[in-house]
């Protein structure tokens, strides 16, 4: 009964490496906290130009005692040391907006909307782009492969938000089969539970629609490569020479090879989706975490911007991590050769 | 001379299957920057000169693409916005790939704890939300053409560097360095004038790409208003303030957009192809 043993013994490899690896992205995450925290401090102008300048009836003495309230008096190094070790009790500290209510508060109830919208899109996406980049490979430069191809190039040139303004142009204005902004309709209050469901779906159409355009060309290119890359090893060719049929070559031998590489892509993909949402928010007015960070950047809103880029941060490293790990999982050879390490 | 009269078709044939792709994306890339270039020749008006009798006029013979809200010439002022979009694109892969030649070559070439700190660095900057950051820094620098440029060109160098590194990394094992190296020739002499140019071809692929990817970004920037401002012209700000008249102006939202994608597309076919060419061994795989 080796093999219980064998398994622990890769297990716990996998926790040590885990363990470095989550050192490390602490180290990288408190390095992106200093150089954002000092680039956006430094640049000109300050969350008080909105309130004093703006304002010809507010005194310099005013301005001095915002800024005091906001600690924007003290040295940078001070500041950034203050909001550190409030960020350590995840304390995001207080929006300086005119609300002012803790940044985590605003972020949170963002959150759902901007998150639920990128993994159903992700998840089309990858339903899409799984089989395309199978088929393409299977029958490299056939008719359908070079159609894919041409598909794939005006993907990845189509900017995302001239796709969603044709989008708002064709669905939303020449036939108003959709609408084409905000989360919900004007008589949402009033509407059945059946009917909001299916009000925010609706609005949700278009935007899903744009995310998962953005990402399927990326997608189904990489998972047409990896896929060629593992038909052309001698496994494949043997699995082919005894005579297997085609389905049990590519999904039984192939597939499987294939979709690992897709695993750390996908982990990759996080700060490109995140990106992408203050586009595609802005476009169609939906209030989520994109938009609260334009509108934070647009009222130099330091406290709000710094909390959304160490979101951001995270998330992204959390992708890196979870894509690290699930490929250990995946991949038999990589558990072993940790063993050896 | 026989080979050509012999087969013409064939010919063609040949050179459309090999180079089909970078002479398509070649000659869209060619159209578009002489386009740019000559805008002040080729533009029937100023970019900003106003029409008001003719406010949005849908595409007719005197207004080739129509007008906007301010009775501007939606052609003219899209001929200037080429010279952003190309300009943009330019520079900031101009920065970029100076900054990864630089770090990927000397982290190649000298290793240990210098590599080990400059791919650090690079792993950190890969990790960061960067749009958020460019937007950010943008909105803060006042938004003028000058600071996207560097500010794209400042956080896109990473992939050049990784490239650059691994080139290196193999260049220097061969003969020829250890020769140069032999006869005391100095290392930045070694780095530039026998590394480098033996480098360029992945590098000159990727610069390709990535003006593509900096066209891209600038656009979306301006759409976001950060980017280009009013009255001067970049496809991204006419594509926003076409936004705001959809529905009764649509043309405003259509042709800038359809220039983005072309020249994009342009770009990363030549790119593309001129992979191909370099490492034709890759061309199999994809």
């Amino acid at each position: 009964m080796q093999r219980p043993t064998l398994f622990s013994v890769q297990l716990g490899a996998l926790a040590m490496r885990c363990g470095k690896k989550i050192l490390w992205m602490l180290l990288v995450l408190w390095g992106i906290t200093l150089i954002s925290f000092w680039v956006i401090h430094l640049a000109p102008g300050s969350p008080t130009d909105m309130e004093i300048t703006l304002n010809p009836l507010a005194s310099e003495g005013a301005r001095q005692q915002l800024e005091a309230l906001y600690g924007l008096d003290q040295p940078l190094y001070v500041q950034y040391w203050e909001w550190l070790s409030r960020l350590a009790h995840l304390d995001f500290g207080n929006s300086l907006s005119a609300d002012s209510r803790p940044v985590l508060e605003k972020i949170l109830e963002r959150l759902p909307l901007t998150v639920g919208m990128n993994v159903i899109s992700l998840i089309l996406t990858l339903l899409l782009a799984v089989p395309l980049g199978i088929l393409s490979a299977w029958k490299q430069n056939s008719l359908f492969d070079r159609a894919v191809t041409v598909l794939v190039f005006l993907g990845f040139a189509m900017p995302s938000f001239w796709l969603a303004l044709l989008l708002m142009m064709y669905c939303g204005i020449d036939h108003a089969w959709l609408p084409i902004s905000g989360l919900t309709s004007m008589d949402y209050a009033q509407l059945s539970v059946w009917g909001k469901v299916r009000d925010v779906s609706a609005h949700l159409l278009l935007p899903i629609i744009v995310y998962t355009v953005g990402s399927l060309a990326g997608m189904s290119r990489f998972m047409r490569s990896c896929m060629l890359e593992v038909l052309r090893q001698d496994f494949i060719l043997t699995a082919r020479a005894k005579g297997l049929p085609a389905r049990t070559v590519i999904f039984g031998h192939a597939l499987r090879n294939a979709l690992l590489p897709l695993i750390t892509l996908l982990g990759l993909s996080v700060p490109g989706l995140i990106g992408g949402s203050v586009i595609v928010e802005s476009i169609f007015a939906l209030p989520g975490l994109g938009q609260l960070f334009y509108g934070a950047v647009m009222a130099r809103d330091y406290t709000m911007i710094m909390g959304n880029l160490v979101l951001a941060a995270v998330l992204t490293l959390a992708g890196n991590i979870l894509a690290d790990v699930c490929y250990g999982l995946a991949d038999p050879r990589i558990r072993g050769s940790q063993k050896e390490a | 001379m026989a080979f050509f009269s012999k087969a013409p078709a064939r010919w063609l044939r040949y050179v459309a299957g090999s180079y089909g792709m970078a002479v398509l994306g070649g000659g869209i890339v060619l159209i578009m920057s002489l386009a740019a270039l000559c805008a002040p020749w080729l533009a029937p008006y100023q970019p900003d000169a106003l029409h008001l009798d003719a406010i949005l006029q849908p595409p007719c013979p005197d207004f080739l693409l129509g007008t906007d809200v301010l009775g501007r010439d939606v052609f003219s002022r899209m001929l200037y916005g080429g010279r952003v979009s190309l300009w943009v694109g330019f520079v900031a892969v101009g920065i970029s790939v100076s900054i990864g030649l630089t770090l990927g070559l000397v982290a190649g070439y000298f290793g240990g704890w210098v590599d080990e700190c400059i791919m650090r660095g690079v792993d950190v900057m890969l990790c960061f939300p960067s749009f958020f950051l460019v937007l950010a820094v943008i909105a803060f620098l006042e938004p003028s053409l000058l600071n996207i440029m560097v500010v794209i060109g400042l956080t896109s160098w990473m992939g050049v560097a990784r490239l650059v590194r691994a080139e290196t990394m193999s260049l220097k094992q061969r003969d020829f360095i250890a020769a140069a190296r032999l006869s005391g020739s100095r290392t930045s002499k070694i780095l530039f004038m026998h590394i480098l140019p033996n480098a360029l071809a992945p590098v000159l692929v990727s610069a390709t790409l990535g003006i593509a990817g900096a066209i891209l970004l600038e656009s979306s920037l301006s759409f976001l208003g950060l980017g280009v401002q009013p009255p001067d012209a970049s496809w991204g700000n006419m594509l926003m303030d076409g936004k705001n008249v959809l529905e009764i102006a649509p043309w405003l939202s259509l042709y800038p957009g359809l220039a983005i994608l072309i020249t994009v597309l342009g770009y990363n076919l030549l790119g593309e192809s001129l992979r191909d060419i370099f490492d034709p061994r890759l061309k199999e795989q994809r």
